[in-house]
């Protein structure tokens, strides 16, 4: 069981490493309007774990420690 | 007075603030991060500036995880005066003992530079009135931000310490340090503008007794 937990920056956070990707992008993609760059953690569990208990846990991880609440919000798949 | 020194791995810093503190004839012990320590054993504690755990997840985030960082909770309970230097500054953020959080310098460039300052409220525990200072920086994520909510409460409570006087990194408010409580934080270092030849000596108004 894996699970993928999408990390980015807030909106009103202004992303700076998005800003500079977005700014070199853009010139050859016109229909770009915007981009933005986070981190992707892989949490691996161990058999037998459920996905509702993989689930659970990967959250309590991400408020823990994987994401500042304060400047980043965050999203879970389950990739197998 | 006694000084606590905290040393992660990947803290760079720490010679700096014993001889910085030593000069000025303070007693220094080290404070290693798998270690607790009783929190009421010193009279200021000191994490200084480097690059903890290579900042990885975040800038002082594993850091903040650490047995030595439980002690130093207790000793911001018990009142003990707790600066951050530079991922010092970030480490209280992650813990929570600062509010706000530190990240990359919005032109993405480690910037290495003198900077001029301006002391904007007084603090008890680390004697700088209120006044001018210049001071070296040296940070690829010193971005302060703080939400608007954050920043009010900060503001009536003189909670903002040191602000720039030409904000380098995009800082909210050109924030450079903040109090809360015992505990500050600020980017600047302060050790490394001990002796004239450093470039200054503005760094030495820190650690006289109050």
């Amino acid at each position: 069981m894996k699970i993928l937990v999408k990390i980015l920056p807030k909106p009103e956070v202004l992303d700076s490493a998005g800003r500079a990707t977005f700014n070199a992008l853009k010139a050859d993609f016109e229909s770009l309007s915007g981009c933005h760059l986070g981190k992707l953690v892989e949490l691996d569990f161990k058999e037998g774990v459920t996905e509702k208990k993989a689930l659970e846990e990967a959250e309590k991880m991400a408020n823990s420690l994987l994401i500042n609440p304060l400047v980043e919000i965050c999203e879970f798949e389950v990739k197998e | 007075m006694k000084i606590g020194i905290l040393r992660f791995l990947g803290t760079n810093c720490d010679y700096d603030i014993w001889e910085y503190a030593k000069a000025l004839g303070h007693d220094c012990e080290w404070l290693w991060y798998k270690d607790q320590f009783n929190p009421t054993a010193y009279d200021r504690i000191i994490i200084p500036g480097g690059f903890s755990y290579g900042d990885y997840l975040r800038s002082g985030a594993l850091a903040s995880r650490t047995p030595v960082m439980a002690s130093v909770k207790q000793a911001a309970q018990n009142n003990i005066p707790i600066l951050g230097i530079c991922n010092g500054f970030q480490i209280l953020c992650e813990i929570g003992l600062l509010p706000g959080a530190l990240l990359a310098n919005n032109n993405r460039r480690f910037i290495d530079k003198w900077v001029d300052l301006e002391v904007v409220s007084e603090n008890n525990y680390w004697s700088w009135g209120q006044q001018n200072i210049r001071l070296p920086i040296a940070h690829g994520e010193g971005r302060y931000f703080i939400d608007e909510q954050g920043l009010k409460n900060l503001e009536d409570q003189g909670g903002i310490w040191m602000r720039y006087n030409d904000n380098p990194n995009g800082s909210v408010a050109d924030i450079a340090g903040v109090t809360q409580g015992t505990v500050a934080g600020l980017m600047p270092h302060p050790e490394s503008a001990i002796y004239e030849w450093m470039g200054g000596t503005d760094g030495l108004k820190l650690l006289r007794e109050s």
